[in-house]
């Protein structure tokens, strides 16, 4: 067991999976020479030789789509996209092509490649470098879509997304990258379904998924020291999303905050709202209450930007809002 | 090319186009939903490219990509007729188990890997296929079909460098028949001879007839070589015209019935029938048996394999969205 950050985690997922089955190659931009933007890809060039840690052009259409090709006929590809802004440019072969082929040829082809990227904001990198864009993929039928938000899952689900015969996307955080966690030594593998409790609690459930996770666990340590007992649901899985274990979490604590980084509108946590209406409507003793970023482009002034993003005290001050304490 | 070969290519032609012909009467009968694009016009480019191409060994075969007007390129390449024409009328034993219809035929059983409807779509899958075979070190090779519009696409110049940057073995085939639907190729695109655009990614192309088959087999055979042997992709542009619309809301108002003339004398099967006479191969009446067999097998064997084949189960609906059997190792659930 050694503590390790998330980008290293990353990277031991990449080597170990490539050593395992030479059909697994890794494709992105600056990810082989130059050891990859957030490192994890660092050192598996010279390991790997230049044929399967692909240094691409500026092309993420296309070289997405050369993945997916390359998937199709048996190859394991990892694709990097450096931040979830530039995967929008991606978007016609991850969505019309990768989500669609196993479906439009009744089942005969597949693509299973693996999409990874980082979404969320970061330090002042304004609008076009800090997109979150979760709420597209997961809307997106023929994906499956995670969000881990630590090393352990960040290791174990990417290397559970390489074996997994379905595209996956897996949304990082630029500032996850250097979050540190023990991880076993020995290999192991983390399911792509399946939210999880990382808190528990009886009075109210905070529910996060990539970075909000923390900003919720960060709360409920502030909400514990005013007595309120609150659960941390992280839901690690976007698609498709494990609408059981929400539906637990609130008939055990019958008061739900969502917090989320993405916009609102048409996003997650209305998503999970409509869930919760759904399947648990009559547990709940509160109006449920979303944090979430702005309707805004994310500005480059840091006030602004910190105006734009929720905070831990925004999620403390939501839940402090459910229980009925302002 | 044996006196054989060229009664078989012809016939092929002769029944790729009557089934072109009677899937029109078909959505006529609203019997075939959707969009409904045909090839009728340009079968020499598909006949004479994938006859050069690897085909017969199934999983074996060079791998072929194309758009959304496939139903040739399928055939050709091997995938059953009675399937083909079992998935436009919707049916379970349809090629893509009637959830992809006429734009999305699929036959991985033989190497054929779709048609895609974005038109640019097609490229990049390509060259990933292509990077498969060079990766697994296997002699095959992938063949994109593509018309002239798709060349307008941002997928056609990211594909092109990345496909010679990393020397990959596949064969882009521009079938260019003048048009991107509606609009002429003089008014969409600044350099009209299709191959010259890939210079720019110093990439081997040539532009040939693409009406008369046997130019066309003869310049396949070269390209399929240089790529097969290692030399990197090649872009070949044939010059074709499609007989019929764009699809079969189309009413041709683009174009002159006089410019259709002037093509329809240039209709392959007739070159090929043609010169066939005259070598004293084939005679009229033998051409019309062979029209009247083609007729027959369609009729009596395909239409009917797609009228009584079963339609999908609606409790099948989210079949295939996902891998129907995944591993739960990797899938789940978590164990809280």
């Amino acid at each position: 067991m050694a503590e390790i950050a998330y980008w290293e985690a990353i990277r031991r997922a990449h080597d170990e999976e490539m050593a395992n089955d030479r059909m697994v190659i890794a494709m992105g931009e600056d990810i082989g020479v130059a050891g990859g933007t957030y490192k994890a890809t660092l050192g598996l060039y010279d390991k790997y030789g230049e044929d399967r840690v692909i240094d691409t052009p500026i092309s993420e259409n296309s070289y997405t789509g050369i993945g997916i090709g390359a998937s199709m006929v048996g190859m394991r590809p990892i694709i990097e996209i450096m931040s979830i802004n530039f995967a929008l440019l991606a978007l016609d072969t991850l969505v019309n092509a990768a989500a669609k082929i196993r479906y439009m040829s009744g089942g005969r082809a597949q693509c299973p490649i693996v999409m990874r990227t980082p979404g969320g904001t970061a330090h002042q990198l304004a609008a076009q470098h800090s997109a979150r864009l979760a709420r597209m993929f997961m809307s997106t039928s023929g994906l499956r879509v995670v969000t881990p938000r630590g090393p352990i899952d960040a290791y174990g689900m990417l290397k559970s997304a390489v074996r997994c015969n379905d595209p996956v996307i897996i949304i990082e955080h630029e500032q996850m990258y250097s979050l540190k966690e023990e991880v076993p030594d020995e290999e192991f593998f983390r399911p792509l379904e399946g939210a999880e409790i990382v808190r528990e609690g009886s009075d109210i459930t905070l529910v996060g998924y990539n970075f909000s996770v923390h900003l919720c666990l960060e709360a409920a340590k502030r909400l514990e020291a005013d007595g309120i007992h609150a659960e941390v649901l992280d839901l690690r899985v976007l698609k498709p999303l494990d609408r059981e274990l929400i539906r637990k979490s609130v008939e055990k604590t019958h008061r739900v905050l969502i917090a989320e980084e993405d916009e609102a509108p048409v996003g997650v946590g209305a998503e999970i709202m409509a869930l919760i209406n759904e399947d648990c409507f009559f547990a709940l003793d509160a109006q449920p209450v979303r944090i979430h970023a702005a309707d805004v482009p994310v500005p480059y002034n840091a006030r602004l930007e910190k105006a734009a993003i929720p905070s831990a005290d925004d999620v403390y001050q939501g839940a402090l809002k459910v229980m009925g304490k302002i | 090319m044996n006196d054989a070969d060229k009664k078989r290519l012809l016939k092929e032609m002769i029944f790729f186009r009557r089934f072109e012909d009677r899937t029109f009467e078909a959505y006529m009968e609203r019997k075939i939903g959707g969009f409904l694009h045909l090839y009728s016009g340009q079968e020499a480019v598909a006949t004479g490219v994938l006859e050069k191409a690897m085909l017969g060994k199934g999983t074996g075969n060079d791998y072929v990509i194309t758009g959304y007007r496939d139903h040739v390129h399928a055939l050709k390449a091997g995938a059953p007729a009675r399937e083909v024409m079992a998935e436009l009328y919707g049916k379970e034993t349809g090629s893509s188990r009637g959830r992809g219809g006429s734009m999305h035929i699929f036959d991985p059983s033989v190497n054929f890997m779709g048609g895609y409807a974005l038109v640019g779509q097609p490229f990049p899958l390509a060259a990933g296929l292509a990077m498969g075979c060079k990766h697994k070190g296997t002699k095959q090779i992938a063949i994109c079909f593509l018309g002239d519009g798709a060349n307008n696409q941002g997928t056609f110049h990211e594909t092109m460098n990345m496909a010679k940057v990393w020397n990959l073995p596949v064969l882009f085939v521009c079938e260019n028949n003048g048009y991107a639907i509606g609009t002429h190729i003089d008014r969409s695109t600044a350099v009209k001879d299709q191959y010259k655009r890939v210079c720019a990614y110093d990439m081997q192309a040539s532009q040939h007839d693409g009406m008369d088959i046997e130019i066309v087999m003869e310049a396949a055979e070269k390209a399929i070589d240089f790529v097969r042997s290692g030399k990197g992709p090649y872009f070949i542009e044939f010059m074709t015209y499609r007989f019929r619309g764009h699809s079969m809301s189309d009413a041709k108002s683009y174009r002159t019935r006089e410019e259709e003339i002037e093509w329809e004398k240039r209709d392959p099967i007739k070159i090929f029938s043609k010169r066939l006479i005259e070598q004293n191969l084939l005679t009229e009446d033998d051409i019309k048996a062979m029209k009247k067999e083609i007729d027959d097998e369609i009729e009596n064997d395909i239409i009917k394999f797609a009228e009584e084949s079963p339609e999908p189960k609606v409790e099948d609906l989210n079949k295939y969205v996902l891998d129907d059997h995944p591993d739960p190792r990797w899938i789940g659930p978590l164990q809280q």
